[in-house]
């Protein structure tokens, strides 16, 4: 029979005590200063009325799970301590014999599901506060096109009359090269979803090519973007500012350089803005449809621009592109041979891989893009493509 | 011998017992025997660790500062793949096998599975299925190779569709491991059910027999519908279908929910062995009966049964209604009582214990506290809400290390210790080991206890290049990494040593063990139980 070398009773109660306080006490300041944003160890300040309820709602569990971690550490470390060979400590053969032994098979499933049941019910009060698009309201409707590997943003309800048509405001927002983007490098875009405060908003978003998700932290906001599908989320943005999140589901190369940037403003700025994007798009189109005839420097100096912005990413700047996932264009035979082809390739794509078809671009994008892709980095084929060659090129069947 | 008595099978073995194993390659080629087709698997399965562990440094490297370093993004999107790939399919997977096939006959008092030719092809399909991973990642390295996989471990469409012929190769693995898998599953149901001792009835076989037993289910029901999902891509890469496809009429999400219901499961197959483990050793250590044995039983079933409807906990962004993501958040919170129940009772056979601390018993400490942790960080995550902000984001990445390392891996590790001793006869270096599991734990802890909190602050999960805001926690993750992963040629060479020399282990080679394993000589003979054993006679 092993000799009890354990220290008195009294001795052992205080012991216990001492570490659950302490643990409790550490905990708790540990998370009064984990919980502070700037730190970076939790969410990022919210900026809506849904994010507000689902940070509420997060620390709910993070504290109850904090509070069931301390008190399984304890028992578990008191356990250590305490019930060790070398503390002489004798194993009580009969434990499961116990009244515990009889009855913890009920009392802990028992205890848990409360617990369980207390997270659910908040959960579910949260969840149906921020999860179906309020009805009966008058929001502001954005549609959120993923693209390998930007983001498109059309706002539905503001269009501008143009050919006779009315087009929607639309924006396509890339990420922004490291120079330009400092320390906001990969949370950057050229173009930020600029959107107001105090009107609801309902995004409807799906993709063009392969799964991405939307992903705006101080929003709360993240929704798939699925071809073939259309998903919806809302906001209720309640402070200005400008909010970062990231594309935030694998889309291929660049997953991680598709950021997307929320601009919170105004509803009088807004206004502002959104005028100024339809005049801009009327001036653009007026600029586009011109049945003229462009210089070739016209073109290069354009299409320079263009092309860096839209194709570069994946082409690169340089024209050597990434093979084999992105060809080089320097030197490539479609760009430097029939103009038939090259045409083809860009207003309709290559199915299969990541190069979409960009027809949606308008005739002197694309004239200007061909016609400099075919005389950059050594490629010098002279060649000069119009607006009206791409006019004609798009009434060809797509192959 | 021409007799057909009941006795001549006896007599027939015992004269095997003096020849011994045949010699040379054809032993393992053309082995029938579990222990040694439990050492291949354990073999592979610590080549393949090695193989996943090295995507996990170099992926650790790359994150190691803001930036694009060393990898084209597709490289490091396909070593992610790879990594995932490598450690479920190749290391966690094929060592519980070994260890089932090493140990279950063991347990049972059986002479050896009961479709032992059956068990040589589940294991030599392993390394067919590898060469096609290795291909599948080595191809596009050659003119005219393809892309890489870049899709990450769930290879969803329509991006797994726009991927080179790389993709073709994976999916040939998976139809391979997945073969292997039902096959070893069939075989390890068989043998529970109809070549246990007499009188050994089911409530009265070991804790881990009885989690290989549920795991052996789950596979059988899940696998299939895995190998259906990636060979519908297969169909719509290359024989014009458009099951996954939306301009032909076909669904993206459908493969999530096909992949998901097989991947969802997939994470209990994954732990129960290793649960099971935990099973073997606390009792063993604590000096005290295991705590609550039928209820571990029922808590593992519920597990089961319950882990197979709740998969679209994965899938909460798609945009599911109301009430489907409702249902699914409360399933996935119920689970954590039967998991909490196993839990319990694993702490339960501790309390009052008079324990020691070797190494299996180390490991199993570490499991407890860690598991735990990664059991509640999966409880906010089951928080449709909240999950708004978790989902994609690297405090995924450190729930399910926190819940796959500590749970499935060290499981692994702390049944390697406490039974290596059985099947080698030598003690392994107590010393060593000691050494190894504190460098592991702690580095471990370094490299993903901060990943919690990028992730929280909005860092995504697989992308190769970040923003600055996140250096910090970046740097500290790696540093743990490389010393993590370093570590593990500590375990090589202590499993090697251990293998070739050391002390010589006893029967009982655990002063507080029980069951038949130990009732055997350590090693034990190359054909052992070949006589039933007396349970009557057996130290409980």
């Amino acid at each position: 029979m092993a000799v009890s070398t354990q220290p008195s009773k009294a001795g052992r109660a205080e012991a216990a005590g001492v570490i659950p306080a302490g643990l409790c006490a550490l905990g708790a300041a540990f998370w009064a200063g984990a919980a502070r944003a700037e730190l970076g160890l939790n969410f990022p300040e919210p900026a809506a009325g849904v994010a507000q309820e689902i940070y509420n709602i997060h620390m709910l569990t993070t504290t109850i799970a904090t509070v069931l971690l301390v008190i399984i550490f304890g028992f578990v470390i008191y356990s250590l301590i305490h019930h060790r060979k070398s503390r002489g400590y004798v194993a009580d053969q009969t434990f499961h014999q116990s009244w515990f032994g009889h009855w913890s098979w009920v009392i802990v499933p028992v205890l848990v599901l409360g617990i369980d049941l207390t997270i659910a019910h908040s959960a579910q009060k949260t969840l149906e506060k921020v999860w179906e698009v309020p009805e009966g309201e008058d929001m502001l409707d954005v549609k959120v096109v993923g693209h390998q590997w930007w983001w498109e943003y059309e706002y539905l309800d503001h269009a501008v009359e143009i050919d006779g048509k009315p087009r929607t405001v639309r924006i396509e927002s890339r990420a922004t090269p490291e120079d330009k983007a400092g320390e906001h490098y990969l949370r950057d875009v050229d173009n930020p979803l600029v959107l107001p405060v105090g009107k609801k908003v309902r995004f409807l978003h799906t993709s063009a090519d392969v799964n991405h998700a939307f992903w705006v932290p101080e929003l709360a906001v993240k929704k798939d973007a699925i071809p073939g599908y259309v998903t919806e989320t809302w906001v209720d943005l309640n402070r200005e500012g400008t909010f970062r999140g990231q594309c935030a589901e694998l889309c291929g190369t660049w997953h991680s350089r598709m950021p997307i940037v929320v601009e919170s403003v105004s509803e009088d700025r807004f206004s502002t803005w959104i005028d100024g994007q339809k005049q801009a798009m009327v001036a653009s189109a007026a600029e586009a449809s011109m049945d003229k005839t462009w210089d070739k420097d016209a073109l290069l100096e354009k299409g320079h621009a263009a092309y860096n912005t839209k194709c570069g990413a994946c082409h690169q700047i340089n024209g050597k592109g990434l093979p084999p996932a992105f060809p080089a264009l320097a030197g490539s035979k479609i760009a430097t041979g029939p103009i038939a082809g090259h045409l083809d390739i860009v207003l309709n794509g290559k199915p299969g891989t990541a190069m979409v078809a960009w027809n949606s671009l308008s005739n002197l994008e694309l004239a200007a893009i061909i016609t400099y892709e075919r005389n950059a980095w050594g490629n010098d084929t002279g060649d000069v493509v119009q607006p009206r060659d791409i006019e004609a090129a798009r009434s060809l069947a797509v192959k | 011998m021409t007799t057909t008595t009941l006795d001549q099978p006896h007599e027939h073995a015992h004269a095997h017992e003096h020849h011994g194993p045949p010699r040379g390659l054809k032993r393992w080629l053309f082995s029938t025997n579990h222990k040694d087709i439990g050492t291949m698997y354990l073999v592979f399965a610590l080549t393949m660790l090695f193989a996943g562990g090295a995507s996990a440094m170099l992926i650790r490297m790359e994150l190691f500062m803001p930036g694009l370093q060393l990898l084209e993004p597709d490289l490091y999107n396909n070593l992610v793949t790879n990594h995932a790939l490598i450690m479920i399919f190749g290391a966690v997977m094929p060592a519980a096998a070994g260890l089932a096939n090493w140990m279950i006959p063991l347990m049972i008092g059986a002479p050896d599975m009961a479709l032992p030719r059956m068990n040589n092809l589940s294991f030599w399909i392993l390394p067919a299925a590898a060469t096609m991973l290795i291909l599948s990642f080595v191809v596009p390295f050659f003119p005219g190779g393809g892309t890489q996989i870049n899709t990450g471990w769930t290879l969803y469409p329509p991006l797994s569709l726009q991927v080179g012929m790389s993709m073709d190769f994976l999916i040939f693995a998976i139809h391979l491991l997945g073969i292997s898998s039902v096959l070893a599953s069939i075989n390890i149901i068989v043998t529970i059910f109809n070549m246990r001792a007499p009188g050994m009835r089911m409530l009265e076989m070991p804790i881990f027999v009885w989690t290989w037993l549920v795991t052996a289910f789950l596979l059988i029901l899940v696998v299939p519908v895995l190998a259906g999902g990636v060979t519908m891509l297969l169909f719509d890469r290359h024989f014009g279908t458009s099951f996954f496809n939306a301009a032909g009429g076909g669904d993206p999400v459908l493969f999530q929910h096909l992949f998901w219901f097989f991947g969802h499961p997939e994470v209990y197959i994954l732990i129960l062995p290793s649960f099971g483990v935990l099973a073997s050793i606390i009792p063993t250590f604590a000096r005290k009966p295991l705590f609550g044995y039928n209820s571990l039983v029922g808590a593992m079933i519920a597990i089961m049964v319950i882990g197979m409807v709740v998969w679209a906990h994965h899938q909460y962004t798609i945009g599911m209604s109301l009430g489907a993501v409702s249902y699914f958040m409360i399933g996935t919170i119920i689970i954590s009582i039967p998991v909490g129940l196993m839990v319990f009772n694993y702490m339960a056979t501790m309390w009052r214990g008079s324990m020691t601390f070797e190494t299996p018993m180390l490991f199993a400490v570490a499991i407890l506290l860690m598991f735990s942790f990664g059991g509640l960080t999966g409880i906010m995550l089951a928080v449709v809400p909240a999950d708004m902000q978790y989902h994609d984001s690297m405090f995924v990445v450190a729930h399910f290390h926190y819940v796959l390392l500590p749970g499935a891996v060290f499981g692994l590790f702390a049944g390697i210790f406490y039974w290596l001793p059985k099947w080698t006869g030598h003690m392994y270096k107590e010393k060593l080991a000691k050494l190894f599991f504190w460098v592991n734990v702690i580095s471990f802890n370094v490299t993903f206890f901060p990943q919690h909190f990028i992730g929280l602050a909005g860092m995504p999960r697989r992308i190769a290049d970040y923003n600055v805001m996140f250096t910090e926690f970046n740097v500290v993750s790696s540093l743990g990494a490389f010393v993590f992963g370093l570590s593990h040629l500590l375990l090589l060479y202590i499993v090697i040593d251990t293998v070739r020399r050391g002390k010589q282990a006893e029967a009982r080679v655990w002063e507080g063990a029980r069951g038949l394993e130990w009732e055997l000589p350590s090693p034990p003979p190359f054909h052992s139980w070949t006589t039933p054993p007396n349970l009557a006679t057996v130290a409980r």
